[in-house]
């Protein structure tokens, strides 16, 4: 294992915890006086209707299936450019022709009319 | 003085000075890395502080305000104050919330920044030795906007949701043009080190690939929801989005995440396109280095600010027409170009390969510009008011002609 690895290891360790520590200390420095209508939701001082954990009109459904198609394939591109020296002409034709084909998706989406916002 | 120029003699003498008082190599080697964490870590963090005060000063000049001026000198120490006020404000926990996810939202939002930071490099040889550079950035940059979501659902709140709910569709959005305008300085530098990809740069690589540094710099804007961007906590839309439900040094960390990100958008930029820690006598002294990474980032996180203090709002579906159907095709577009001019100019030396690149960007953008104002021509005309109608209607030539003026 690379010694960065353990380095960035000890990061993910790390950071949660600088990031916790004022929020904890700040749980214990602050008054505790809860009260029903302090601890209700608020919403603009409308009375709550219902839960907002309900079923909902996820509108950019297709845009989320547009992005997972490009990032996954854009993360291909990346070994192709790292190698770019070593890469033959045919290799090179072939990384484009995989950019156009992203372009041709990307266009077709647009034509579907994928791409737009509706309410 | 000889860490003035060898940084790494700080790390020797520490390693020494531990094992001298009796630690195994192995314990050693680890409390160093987590006390080079630590510092890693808490600067960013300390920094932020400075960067609320800075932040709040200039938007005021913009806005013709005077921003804080009362605690400290030039209001410095006004930051401070409201950490100390925040520190103390009571933790209010809605009934309703999902408490644990309630509590992970706003650590995540700071966390997911703070990890950005072991990827860039500091100075020559200092730090930001990652192979994987490139894509540790884009795949720890994501975290937050899962914190964000995280907030949105566990408040249990319309807003907070709706707030999360635009926040995912923009932040996927946006995702896609970085990925892209990321791959052309790994595709100049062959390497997704950053360490490399600033060796790389004897010409900065703003100059080879002008569009690739816009774009990233736009998106990435829109990937920390600052002010042009800012659908996610709209106030006058939702209240303020997914951190309505959030109070006291939750709420902070939030801002302190927003802010940190932005700061580290700059830093990116810095790094990727304008030479990193590059600069005269940076290499001889990575303290300079540090310096040099330090104003180039601050100057781009100033363009951050003045964006912030002078962009209205955008609507919800321009912001995505704006990232699909413009930055994205650009970019894709951007990334062909470079590919094939790369390959082909290459063996012509730095200074020629540079100056193509920077013509074949000039040549795309004077397309780019074609083609938006042919755009322009089909749309409708703009609503504008004519005199003696109420409410706005459409300008027609017809129309105008039929009033008799």
């Amino acid at each position: 294992m690379e010694p960065t690895w353990v380095f960035i290891g000890v990061f993910f360790l790390l950071a949660p915890i600088l990031a916790a520590a004022p929020i904890v200390i700040g749980h214990y420095l602050g008054p505790h006086k809860p009260n029903p209508i302090k601890n209700d939701v608020y919403e603009c001082g409308l009375k709550t209707v219902g839960d907002a954990w309900v079923r909902f009109k996820v509108q950019y459904y297709l845009f989320a299936l547009v992005f997972l198609i490009f990032d996954v394939e854009l993360v291909f591109l990346y070994p192709w450019a790292v190698a770019y020296d070593m890469l033959p002409t045919f290799a090179v034709l072939e990384g484009l022709l995989f950019i156009i084909m992203l372009l041709a998706a990307l266009v077709y989406a647009w034509k579907r009319e994928a791409l737009d916002w509706y309410d | 003085m000889s860490f003035l120029q060898n940084p790494a003699v700080i790390v020797e003498w520490l390693y020494n000075l531990l094992v001298g008082w009796g630690l195994s190599p192995a314990l050693t080697q680890v409390v160093l890395y987590v006390l080079g964490a630590l510092a890693l870590a808490t600067g960013p963090l300390l920094w932020v502080i400075f960067l609320i005060w800075f932040e709040r000063k200039a938007v005021a000049r913009i806005q013709d305000r005077l921003g804080p001026n009362r605690v400290g000198p030039y209001g410095l120490l006004q930051p401070f104050a409201d950490v100390l006020k925040l520190l103390t404000k009571e933790d209010i926990i809605p009934a309703k919330a999902d408490k644990f996810l309630y509590w992970m939202a706003p650590i995540l939002a700071l966390a997911g920044v703070i990890l950005l930071w072991p990827a860039i490099p500091l100075g020559k040889g200092v730090s930001g030795n990652v192979n994987v550079g490139v894509l540790y950035l884009v795949a720890v940059g994501t975290l937050s906007t899962f914190a964000i979501l995280v907030a949105g659902w566990s408040a249990n709140n319309k807003y907070a949701l709706l707030g999360a709910f635009r926040t995912v569709a923009q932040m996927i959005s946006y995702e896609v043009p970085i990925v892209l305008s990321l791959l052309v300085p790994v595709l100049l530098a062959r390497s997704m080190n950053l360490q490399d990809i600033v060796a790389a740069q004897d010409v900065w690589f703003v100059v080879a690939a002008p569009l690739a540094a816009l774009i990233f710099f736009v998106a990435s804007i829109a990937e920390v929801g600052r002010t042009p961007f800012d659908l996610l906590e709209a106030e006058s839309e939702i209240i303020a989005g997914f951190h309505i439900e959030y109070s006291g040094m939750k709420f902070a960390m939030f801002f302190a995440g927003e802010f940190l990100h932005a700061f580290t958008v700059g830093v990116l930029g810095a790094v990727l396109f304008f030479g990193g820690w590059r600069g005269p006598g940076a290499e001889a002294y990575p303290i300079l280095g540090l310096f040099y990474l330090w104003l180039k980032a601050f100057i781009l996180y100033f363009v951050i600010v003045w964006v912030r203090g002078t962009f209205p709002r955008i609507r919800i579906d321009h912001l995505l027409d704006f990232t699909w159907k413009f930055l994205t095709p650009i970019a894709l577009v951007v990334l062909m170009v470079t590919a094939v001019l790369d390959k082909v100019l290459l063996p012509m030396g730095t200074g020629v390969r540079a100056l193509g690149l920077l013509v074949a960007n000039g040549l795309i953008w004077l397309v780019v510009q074609r083609w938006l104002q042919r755009l322009e021509k089909r749309l409708e005309p703009p609503l504008v008011a004519q005199p003696g109608q109420y409410p706005v209607a459409r300008y027609t030539p017809e129309a105008h002609a039929a009033d008799g003026d």
